[in-house]
C-alpha cells in the first residue's frame, strides 16, 4: 500500500543513471539548474577577490623588502622572527629564526593569518563556492562526479580552526602594539601621530573585529555552554560576539582589504613614493 | 491590475516529462500557488501539487520557481518580471511522483534515524524549570515548518544521490543541534553521544557549510551560522581538540 | 473480488492533526497496534496554524488560576450550551496535557522563575495559553510528531521495524467507515499519490479530521477542512450536534485577494492590539453585551492600565469572546465605517515598540511582510472575519469521546461536538485536541482490546465494493458524457454506470466547490436571516444533484480533481447540516446570529440540534438522495449542583430558565 515511503524503481527512465539532478528518478529537465539571475556573479566576485589578495600578498611576502617605515611595520611582516630582519625601534622583531632563514621573514609568520583565513567559515565558504563551484551557486548543479566534503584528509583539516583562533590572537594583539607604536614619531618619541597612524588603527579595529567574530571564538566564549543562564559573564560575552558573528562576511572583506591596504601604506612610504603626513 | 503571464510548469511523473507552457491571467496581490490553483480549476484539473495552509507555516508547497527552492504561496508575483515566463518545477532533490509532487521519504527516513529528546531522569512531568535565554537556541530551530527546502538545496544531496544514505541533510543535523542544546535533555546520561553521532552517524563533515540552507529558509532560520557551525564545534571538542580532551581527563579524575 | 489491499490494526486514527496524534500515542501506549491516516504529509496537520497557545489553568503566570475559574470561562464562552462535564474534563486535564508536552521535548517560552510562561487572551480571566510565540500550533504538532517517532525507535529496537506498531500512513484519504452490523469494522479510503484503494480493519476508529470551513469562501482553514470525519460518522450512522455554530475569527487578512481569510492571532489584541474603524474609534467599547458589562473595562484608560495590572483593572473589550469582536466588526464595516478593502484596522504598530512586536509575533510580522507587503510594527493591519472553526460535531459521551450509536467509533478535536458549546475560547481548541484525543485513544484501545483473536469485526466484500464504486464514479462520469457525445474515450474500468448523467456534460468540480463556498459564505455566513437559509438548503439541492455528474479527467494517481470530486460529497453533507440547524434555532447565541432573532432565548440554552441522515442513505454507493439529514431537538443534561454553584446567581439568570434555576 503507498503511503509515501514506498521504495521508487531508479532506472525507470531511459536517462543514463548519474548522480545528481539527472539521476533517473528525479524530474527529467535536461538543463543543470534553471535560474535566470545572475547567479553566477556572486561567486565570480569572490573568486576574483580572493584572486586579487593572493597575487598581491605572493608578491609582498616574497618581496622581503619596504616593509618598515618608522614607525611604521607592514602587518605582513609583524611580528618578525628571522635575524634577516630590518631593525625596528621597540617593535616586534625578536629573532627567534638563526641566520640560515634566507627567505622572506614574512613567509614564517604570514602562515598564521593565513591558516586562520584558510580555515574560516566563511573564507571556506567563499572558495568553495567560488574556486571549487561546490557548489557553484545554490540550486546550480556542481560539476564535481564524487563529493566527500570536509569528512576525509586533507579538508578533515578545517576542523583546526580554533588552534588558528588561538594564533590569531596573539598575531592581532602584536598588531595592537604595532599600532600602538604609530603614536611615536620616527625617531622614536611619543605623542605623534601622522595618516598611517589611522590607517593602522582603522586595519586594527577590523582584525579584531574579524578576529572575535569568528565561529570559534563564539563557540569558546560561549557557545559550548548548555545552561547560558548559569553563566551570566559568558552569555553576555556569547551575545557580543554573535552579533559580530552575523557580519563574519563582511568582516572577513573588510579586514582582508585593510590589511592589504595597510601594507601598502608601508610599502608606499618605505619605498619613498611619498611621506607619511604628520598631524603633531 | 491583471495581466497574462507565461507559465512553464513540468509536467509528468517518474517515467519522465517536460516542461508546459501555459497563459494564464495574474491579478493584484497574488502567489504563484494562486496561479497554480487557477490552472488547476481551468485547464489543468489533475495538475498535481501539494498545498495546505497557503500561508507559509505548514511548508508543503516547496517547488523551484525560476530555479530556485521556494515556498510556492510565500513567492509573490509582483517579486517576477511579468515579461518574462515563469518556470515551476518540482523540487529537484527527491524522486518525482508526479508534476510539481515529489518523494520526500528520505526525510522521514532520516528523522527517524535521530534519537529523541531524552526526558531527564528525576524531572517529573510540571517540574521543567528553564531559563528563556536557556531555550532561545532551541526554539529558533524549532520554528523549522519541515517545508525540506533546504534538504532540497544541499548540493551534497542534490548533486551526489550517493550521499543521501549517509548524509542527513541540514534539516536533520539542525534538529541534533536543537536536542543538544536543549538544557535538559539527558542524553549523554542515558549514553547517547549527539555530537559524535552528528559526526559519525548523519554526515556533519559533508556539509561544507556553503549556506545555500540558510538562503532558501523561509523561516529565515540561521541554519549554518546558528545550528552546523556550533554542531561542528562541538564535534571538535570531544574530538579534535586536545585541550578539552585533556581537561575532562582531569576533572573526571578529580 | 474488490482489487483493495487490506490490513489489520487494532486502532485506526483518521486524522494526523493534535487529536489524531494524541490520541494514537494513548492507543500505542496501551498496548494496541495503531495506524494513523492522514490526507497530507505526517506533522502538515491544520493544528499548525493555531498561533496563541493551549489553554490550561497552571497558575505559572497568576496563581489566582485553577481549573474551576477556567471550566467557567469556557462556559461563559460558549454561552452554556457547552456538554457541561467536556468542560470540566478539559479544564481539569489540560495542565497535565501540557507538562506531559515538556517531556516530550516541547520547549515553551519561559517565566521569570523558569515555568511556563501564559498569555492573556480573549475570554481567559487570568494569562493562561502557554505559547511559543505565535506559532504554538506547530510546537504542539512538532512535538507529537516527534513522540511519534520515538515510540517508533523503541518498537524499531524491540521488533527491528519502525513500523511495527505505530503506522502513519500518509497522503491517503478515507471515504467511508465500514461496519460488521452496528459496529465500526474499519475504514477505506485511498492514497492520494497512487490512487489505489485500501482497507484498514480494525475494531476501533477514532475520528480526527478537523473542520469543516472549506465549505466557505473566506475561511482560515485548508483545503483539507472538508468535513471528512462530520460526513464519515453521518454515513456510518452516527449524529453530530450544534451544527449550527460556526465561529467566524474576528481577524482574518482581508488584503491581498489571496490570502483574504488567513488568521491574524488574537494574540495581537492578547498583546496590547486594538480594534479602530476608519474614524480611528475603538469602536469594541460600543458593543459590549449586557452579560459581560462588569467584565471589560468602560474607558481606553483603563483598558490600557489592564495589561500592567490585571488586578485592579478590567480588561479591554477587544478581549471579548471571539463572536462578540467578529459582530462588531461585521457592524462597522456595513455602517460604511470600514478600512479600504472592507476590514477595519487592528493596530499593534502605536501601542509597542518595533522590537517587542517582532519578538512577541515573529510569525505575524513575517505574514503580513512577506504576504502583504505591509509593515506591523509601522503600519495597522487591516481585518476581517473569517470561517475559522465549527462547534458542531460528532455526538459524543464526554468521559470516552466514543461516539453515540456506533460502537468502535471515536471523535476527538474539532470534529466532536458539544465542548465549546455555542462559541468556543481562543486557546481551548489546543487543550481539547489534547484533552480528548488523549481520552479517544485511551477508550478506542480498551475497545479493541475487548476482542481478543476472534469475534473482532469483518469486513464484508460488498460493503469494499460499494466503496470502490463509489470512489471511482467521477471517472465514468467523465465516461458517459464522451461517451453520449459519441467519442469513446479511455478510462477507468469497473465502476458503476450513473444513469442520470448520461447525456449531460460533466460537470466540474473545482466550479462546484466555488459555488458552494459562496452560497454558504452569503447566505450561512455571519449573519443570518432565515429566508436566505432557505435559499442556502434549495441551492445545495440543486449542487447535490449536479455533484453527482462531476467529472474528472486523468488518471487516479495524484489527480487533485478527483480528491476534489470526492470530497464535495462530505462538504454538501456537511453544509447541509449547518444550514438546517441554523434554520431551525430561532435565536442568537454564540456562533449563530440571525437577524431576524436577534436576541438570545433562555429557553434555547436546553436544546441541542441532532442531526441524523435520513433513512437508507447509510449504504455506500447507494445514494441518490445523498446528504439527505433529519434534525431533532434533545434536551441537554442538567449541569451538575457543585459546577453551577462556580456561577453567581444573578449571572446564572442571564443563562437558565427560572425553572432550571429552582429546581
Amino acid at each position: 500500500m503507498a503511503t509515501g515511503t514506498d521504495p521508487r524503481s531508479a532506472t525507470a527512465a531511459g536517462v543514463p543513471a548519474q548522480g545528481g539532478v539527472h539521476h533517473p528518478s528525479r524530474a527529467t529537465i535536461p538543463a543543470r539548474h534553471l535560474r535566470a539571475d545572475r547567479w553566477w556573479l556572486a561567486p565570480a566576485v569572490t573568486a576574483a577577490g580572493l584572486f586579487a589578495f593572493i597575487v598581491y600578498s605572493t608578491w609582498r611576502a616574497f618581496a622581503n623588502d619596504d616593509y618598515y617605515a618608522a614607525p611604521y611595520v607592514s602587518p605582513f611582516y609583524s611580528p618578525c622572527i628571522a635575524q634577516n630582519c630590518v631593525p625596528m625601534k621597540g617593535g616586534a622583531d625578536w629573532h627567534v629564526f638563526g641566520a640560515w632563514w634566507g627567505l622572506s621573514p614574512a613567509l614564517l609568520i604570514l602562515i598564521f593569518p593565513l591558516g586562520f583565513r584558510l580555515t574560516c567559515y566563511y573564507y571556506r565558504k567563499a572558495y568553495y563556492r567560488g574556486f571549487w563551484a561546490s557548489p557553484p551557486a545554490c540550486a546550480v548543479a556542481e560539476p564535481h562526479a564524487k563529493y566527500t566534503g570536509e569528512t576525509r584528509f586533507p579538508l578533515i583539516l578545517q576542523n583546526v580552526h580554533r588552534y588558528f583562533f588561538y594564533f590569531a590572537v596573539i598575531v592581532a594583539g602584536i598588531l595592537t602594539y604595532d599600532t600602538a607604536l604609530g603614536f611615536r614619531n620616527a625617531r622614536g618619541e611619543w605623542g605623534h601621530m601622522g595618516l598611517g597612524t589611522l590607517v593602522f588603527l582603522a586595519n586594527i579595529a577590523l582584525i579584531w573585529a574579524y578576529t572575535l567574530s569568528c565561529h570559534s571564538c563564539r563557540h569558546i566564549v560561549g557557545g559550548r555552554i548548555r545552561t547560558f543562564s548559569k553563566h551570566p559573564v559568558r552569555y553576555r560575552m556569547w551575545g557580543w560576539v554573535s552579533a559580530l558573528n552575523a557580519r563574519h562576511m563582511q568582516l572577513a572583506w573588510a579586514s582582508l582589504i585593510s590589511v592589504a591596504v595597510a601594507d601598502f601604506y608601508v610599502y608606499l612610504v618605505a619605498s619613498g613614493v611619498f611621506d607619511d603626513p604628520r598631524f603633531f | 491590475m491583471s495581466y497574462e503571464a507565461h507559465f512553464k510548469v513540468w509536467r509528468g511523473d517518474a517515467d519522465g516529462g517536460s516542461l508546459v507552457d501555459y497563459t494564464v491571467t495574474v491579478n493584484e496581490g497574488e502567489v504563484v500557488l494562486d496561479i497554480i490553483h487557477r490552472l488547476q480549476a481551468t485547464e489543468a484539473a489533475d495538475l498535481a501539487v501539494r498545498w495546505n495552509c497557503k500561508a507559509g507555516k505548514c511548508g508543503s508547497c516547496s517547488a523551484e520557481i525560476n530555479g530556485r527552492p521556494r515556498l510556492m504561496c510565500m513567492t509573490r508575483m509582483s517579486l517576477l518580471d511579468p515579461a518574462e515566463p515563469v518556470v515551476v518545477t518540482p523540487m529537484r532533490a527527491f524522486p518525482v511522483v508526479r508534476d510539481l509532487v515529489t518523494d520526500v521519504s528520505f526525510n522521514y527516513a532520516k528523522a527517524r534515524e535521530v534519537p529523541s529528546f531524552v526526558p531527564p531522569a528525576g524531572v517529573g512531568p510540571g517540574e521543567y524549570r528553564m531559563q528563556q535565554e536557556d531555550v532561545g537556541r532551541s526554539q529558533e530551530f524549532r520554528k523549522c515548518i519541515e517545508c525540506f527546502l533546504c534538504q532540497d538545496t544541499c548540493h551534497v544531496v542534490r548533486d551526489h544521490e550517493e550521499n543521501k544514505p549517509v548524509f542527513a541533510g541540514p534539516r536533520f543535523l539542525m534538529r541534533v543541534a536543537e536536542l543538544d542544546m536543549h538544557p535538559l535533555d539527558g542524553a549523554a546520561e542515558a549514553g547517547i553521544d549527539r555530537k559524535r553521532a552528528a559526526q559519525e552517524e548523519h554526515g556533519l563533515g559533508y556539509c561544507n557549510i556553503t549556506k545555500c540552507c540558510t538562503e532558501v529558509c523561509p523561516e529565515h532560520i540561521k541554519i549554518t551560522d546558528n545550528a552546523l557551525i556550533p554542531l561542528k564545534e562541538r564535534a571538535v571538542d570531544r574530538k579534535y581538540d586536545p585541550l578539552v580532551w585533556l581537561g575532562s581527563r582531569i576533572r573526571r579524575r578529580a | 473480488m474488490s482489487r483493495t489491499a487490506r490490513e489489520a490494526w487494532d486502532v485506526v486514527v483518521v486524522g494526523a492533526g493534535g487529536a489524531g496524534l494524541r490520541a494514537a500515542i494513548e492507543a500505542r501506549e496501551r498496548g494496541m497496534r495503531c495506524a494513523v491516516i492522514c490526507k497530507s504529509l505526517f506533522g502538515k496537520a491544520h493544528t499548525v496554524m493555531a498561533e496563541g497557545g493551549i489553554a490550561a489553568s497552571m497558575g505559572n503566570v497568576n496563581e489566582g488560576d485553577n481549573w474551576q475559574v477556567h471550566f467557567r470561562d469556557t462556559m461563559r464562552g460558549g454561552k452554556f450550551l457547552n456538554q457541561w462535564r467536556m468542560a470540566e474534563l478539559h479544564a481539569r486535564e489540560a495542565p497535565d496535557r501540557v507538562w506531559e508536552l515538556e517531556t516530550w521535548g516541547a520547549v515553551f517560552d519561559r517565566t521569570r522563575d523558569g515555568r511556563i510562561s501564559q498569555r492573556n487572551f480573549g475570554g481567559h480571566e487570568y494569562p493562561r495559553l502557554a505559547h511559543v510565540g505565535d506559532r504554538t500550533g506547530l510546537e504542539l504538532i512538532r512535538t507529537l510528531q516527534q513522540k511519534i517517532v520515538s515510540l517508533q525507535q523503541e518498537d524499531h529496537r524491540e521488533t527491528g521495524d519502525y513500523e511495527s506498531r505505530l503506522k502513519v500512513f500518509q497522503e491517503c484519504t478515507v471515504t467511508r467507515l465500514l461496519k460488521d452490523g452496528d459496529r465500526v469494522a474499519g475504514v477505506f479510503g485511498y492514497a492520494r499519490e497512487s490512487g489505489r484503494f485500501f482497507a484498514i480493519e480494525a475494531p476501533s476508529v477514532v475520528l480526527a479530521t478537523g473542520g469543516i470551513g472549506k465549505s466557505f469562501k473566506v475561511t482560515s482553514n485548508s483545503w483539507e477542512y472538508t468535513g471528512d470525519g462530520h460526513a464519515l460518522a453521518l454515513l456510518a450512522g452516527a449524529s453530530l450536534i450544534n451544527m449550527e455554530f460556526v465561529q467566524f475569527h474576528p481577524t482574518g487578512m482581508v488584503w491581498p485577494p489571496s490570502v483574504k481569510g488567513i488568521l491574524v492571532t488574537e494574540s495581537v489584541r492578547g498583546d496590547g492590539g486594538v480594534l479602530r474603524n476608519s474614524d480611528g474609534k475603538r469602536f469594541m467599547f460600543d458593543y459590549v453585551p449586557d452579560v459581560f458589562k462588569e467584565k471589560y473595562a468602560e474607558s481606553e484608560a483603563e483598558g490600557d492600565r489592564w495589561y500592567q495590572d490585571p488586578d485592579n483593572n478590567r480588561r479591554p473589550p477587544e478581549l471579548l469572546p471571539r463572536d462578540e469582536v467578529a459582530r462588531a466588526i461585521n457592524s462597522e464595516v456595513k455602517a460604511g465605517r470600514g478600512s479600504p478593502h472592507g476590514g477595519v484596522f487592528l493596530d499593534v504598530s502605536t501601542r509597542l515598540p518595533a522590537e517587542d512586536i517582532k519578538r512577541k509575533l515573529p510569525s505575524m510580522h513575517h505574514q503580513f511582510k512577506e504576504l502583504a507587503d505591509v509593515d506591523i510594527t509601522a503600519e495597522p493591519m487591516e481585518v476581517g472575519p473569517t470561517c475559522h472553526y465549527v462547534m458542531g460535531g460528532v455526538d459524543v459521551d464526554p468521559d470516552t469521546a466514543a461516539a453515540v450509536g456506533v460502537p468502535g467509533l471515536f471523535a476527538a478535536g474539532e470534529v466532536a461536538g458539544g465542548m465549546h458549546g455555542s462559541n468556543r475560547l481562543g486557546g481551548n481548541s489546543l487543550s481539547d485536541l489534547l484533552v480528548f484525543g488523549r481520552r479517544a485513544g485511551l477508550y478506542a484501545a480498551e475497545h479493541a482490546s475487548s476482542f481478543p483473536g476472534a469475534g473482532r469485526p469483518v469486513v464484508s466484500e460488498a460493503d469494499l465494493e460499494a466503496a470502490e464504486a463509489e470512489a471511482l464514479r467521477p471517472f465514468g462520469v467523465e465516461d458517459e458524457a464522451a461517451a453520449a457525445a459519441g467519442e469513446r474515450r479511455a478510462g477507468e474500468p469497473g465502476e458503476t454506470p450513473a444513469g442520470d448523467a448520461a447525456g449531460t456534460p460533466a460537470e466540474n468540480p473545482y466550479a462546484l466547490h466555488q459555488e458552494l463556498q459562496q452560497a454558504m459564505n452569503d447566505l450561512v455566513g455571519i449573519i443570518r436571516k432565515g429566508p436566505e437559509m432557505e435559499e442556502a438548503l434549495r441551492r445545495l439541492t440543486e449542487l447535490r444533484a449536479r455533484s453527482r455528474r462531476a467529472g474528472v479527467e486523468g488518471h487516479r494517481q495524484f489527480n487533485p480533481g478527483w480528491h476534489l470530486a470526492l470530497d464535495l460529497r462530505n462538504m454538501l453533507l456537511v453544509s447541509e447540516c449547518v444550514a438546517r440547524a441554523a434554520l431551525e434555532r430561532t435565536e442568537s447565541r454564540g456562533g449563530h446570529t440571525r437577524d431576524d432573532h436577534p436576541a438570545m432565548d433562555r429557553r434555547w440554552r436546553r436544546l441541542n440540534l441532532v442531526c441524523r441522515l435520513n433513512g437508507d442513505s447509510t449504504e455506500p454507493g447507494a445514494d441518490p438522495l445523498l446528504g439527505r439529514v433529519r434534525l431533532e431537538r434533545r434536551e441537554m443534561p442538567p449541569i451538575r449542583d457543585d459546577l453551577l454553584a462556580l456561577f453567581d446567581k444573578e449571572e446564572l439568570v442571564k443563562y437558565l430558565t427560572d425553572e432550571e434555576l429552582t429546581s
